[in-house]
């Protein structure tokens, strides 16, 4: 219908550079003595979003810093918007909005004279300023807190502030890190429907870091990290698809026994997950069905669900999306 | 530097081109006049950051009751104290009363104060979230030392003329003898302007020792055992006289030049200030001071680190 005009190699390249919002290529990071990133490869398309879950400690918060420009690069490429973040720094912080995980908001000014400066940070003044200022407020329900100090609010209200400073200069991408802590399930719920909005009605696309299962939910697409590695990406159903039917988990009194008789007889290896055994299968109600009837006695408990993200989780990294915070803690 | 800027900018504009996206309908609200990634995105410039951070240091401070007192209180004991005390033992350059010769060493001590404890506000940014908002605002690296130093700076001068103008008004209310401070109406804008100069020097040298600084012990470790001494031996408190090595660390102080620069500006009377280096040695040194402290703070502040990110 439309006539196509050839492309030629540079429009192509140009094309490929307005394509992705985020593009992440062979980054990896060394604090001193820990590696926090290994060879970390995706692409985000313009108008996601997408989620890098993990546990905390994972790397998720350094690629975030790393992507925010707060980090130097020191390993692979990182182009957000087309803008490479190592060589055109500013180009890049002109065009991100940035929400921190704990708020960058100065409690001893009030919430206006916070947006005031963040304006004047990105080159805004006057009235299209105050315009601005004016609207992001009444979207985001901080029209009567303005003349308050930001030191006195909750912590939903500070995060609602925060996310008023980063979309100011009409970012086309908005990075947020752990956007949900410390906010109530309400709160939570609020600040998802105001990012879909956005998403839909300003084509802005959106990176969130989580580690919460149901916040990951909500995302188009997830990155799975685990000690600094890509371990997953998909949508969230392509990857609980990639688990396998059903999930069984059983709990029994000694869990190796039950193991190698589970083996002998059924010929199928169960995977051992902190003190339960765990069966990824289709028709697992059939397998269920029988394991009761053949270990009567030594199933304490056993349940059958659909695979969960967290289930994706255990495929991909053999351990429990808790141990690795736990030991990572240690 | 400026330099570095425009191609930088230079650079960006050619992003701009590749990252316009084809233009999208306005969002059903009608207020949504907001386009993702609609990349007017100005260039903030230099001086816009540089007033805007500044002007928050003023706002800050002055929300904070506790700091303003302190900044000014505690000099103000010190000359009141120290003057009644050592009244009698002391034999000044030109017959001065040791409250006259301490005059213009509170001011620098209000200034040191003021201009150095302002920078604590960098550990206090860079734990509460602020700093991070800063860093990656696409702001010149300078303009947040500057605005950091400039707000420093006029906060000390403020306080300083402050005092140059109640201490005097002591000796009414019997707090202090009757004295002749030097301070006129010619020399005022003189006095305002070194007092700015030494200020920006001294913001600019706790600017360097709180940027790489996790916590606040540190800084007032750092006060006690290196400022409260670079104080003390630059002639503000008692002479340097010409006694051995005393002598010598006055003389390397770049803080004395301050001092002297203002005893110089001040006062009438050549003999209260004979002895002293000569003015324009004073503005000298204290101009490549202020550059030294400046050129290291922009370049800390430039070096991408890891400890920007907390």
């Amino acid at each position: 219908m439309l006539s196509v005009p050839v492309a030629n190699s540079d429009d192509l390249t140009r094309a490929t550079e307005v394509a992705s919002a985020v593009e992440v290529r062979g980054v990896s990071f060394r604090y001193s003595e820990r590696e926090a990133l290994t060879a970390v490869n995706f692409a985000v398309e313009r108008g996601e979003i997408f989620g890098l879950l993990g546990p905390n400690g994972g790397g998720k918060t350094t690629l975030f810093r790393l992507l925010a420009t707060l980090l130097p690069l020191q390993q692979g490429e990182v182009r957000l918007l087309g803008c490479d973040v190592a060589s055109q720094a500013q180009a890049v912080r002109r065009r991100i909005g940035v929400t921190f995980q704990s708020p960058s908001i100065d409690g001893k000014l009030t919430v206006g004279e916070n947006l005031r400066h963040q304006a004047h940070l990105y080159g805004l003044l006057g009235r299209e300023a105050s315009r601005r200022i004016d609207d992001l407020v009444g979207q985001l329900g901080l029209a009567d807190r303005v003349s308050q100090l930001a030191g006195s609010l909750s912590g939903g209200l500070k995060r609602r502030v925060e996310i008023a400073k980063s979309l100011l200069h009409r970012p086309g991408l908005l990075l947020l890190d752990e956007p949900s802590t410390g906010l109530d399930p309400g709160a939570r719920h609020d600040l998802w429907a105001y990012l879909t909005r956005l998403r839909v009605e300003r084509q802005v696309t959106i990176l969130v870091t989580t580690h919460l299962m149901d916040e990951a939910e909500r995302c188009d697409r997830l990155g799975i990290l685990d000690r600094g590695r890509l371990v997953a990406l998909g949508t969230p159903d392509e990857l609980r698809q990639s688990v396998g039917g059903d999930c069984l988990t059983i709990q029994a009194g000694d869990p190796d026994e039950l193991w190698q008789q589970i083996a002998s007889r059924f010929g199928v290896t169960a995977r051992r997950v902190g003190e339960a055994l765990r069966i990824e299968r289709e028709a697992g109600h059939e397998l269920l069905r029988d394991l009761v009837a053949a270990f009567p006695s030594e199933i304490t408990a056993i349940s059958l669900a659909k695979p969960t993200l967290e289930d994706v989780f255990i495929a991909r990294t053999g351990h429990r999306f808790w141990d690795a915070e736990a030991e990572v803690g240690s | 530097m400026s330099g570095n800027r425009t191609m930088e900018e230079a650079g960006s504009r050619t992003g701009l081109d590749l990252t316009r996206p084809s233009p999208q309908p306005l969002s059903p609200e009608g207020r949504g006049t907001f386009e993702a990634g609609d990349d007017e995105a100005v260039s903030p410039g230099l001086w816009l950051p540089v007033y805007t951070l500044a002007l928050r240091e003023l706002v800050r401070f002055f929300r904070q009751r506790t700091r303003v007192v302190g900044a000014l209180g505690q000099p103000i004991i010190f000359w009141v104290l120290f003057g009644a005390g050592l009244h009698g033992s002391f034999r000044g350059p030109g017959g001065m009363s040791y409250q006259e010769y301490f005059f213009p060493g509170v001011a620098v001590m209000i200034v040191m104060f003021t201009a150095i404890y302002s920078t604590i506000s960098i550990i206090e940014d860079r734990r509460d979230g602020f700093l991070q908002g800063v860093l990656v605002a696409p702001i010149p690296r300078v303009s947040l030392v500057l605005g950091k130093v400039c707000g420093g700076t006029i906060l000390a001068v403020l306080q300083a003329v402050v005092f140059l103008a109640v201490g005097p008004l002591l000796s009414l209310v019997g707090l202090a003898p009757p004295l002749e401070t030097g301070l006129t109406w010619q020399n005022a804008v003189a006095v305002i302007g070194f007092l700015a100069l030494i200020g920006f020097s001294l913001t600019a040298l706790g600017y360097l020792i709180a940027w790489p600084m996790d916590s606040t012990h540190g800084f007032h470790a750092i006060m006690s055992v290196f400022l409260m001494p670079m104080w003390l031996l630059s002639g503000s408190f008692f002479p340097a006289g010409d006694s051995g090595w005393l002598s010598w660390v006055i003389r390397l102080n770049p803080l004395t030049y301050g001092v002297a620069g203002l005893r110089r500006i001040m006062t009438t009377d050549a003999a209260a200030v004979a002895g002293l280096p000569s003015l324009s040695v004073c503005l000298s040194v204290t101009i490549l001071a202020a550059m030294a402290y400046m050129t290291i703070a922009i370049w800390m502040t430039n070096r991408p680190a890891v400890h920007n990110a907390r």
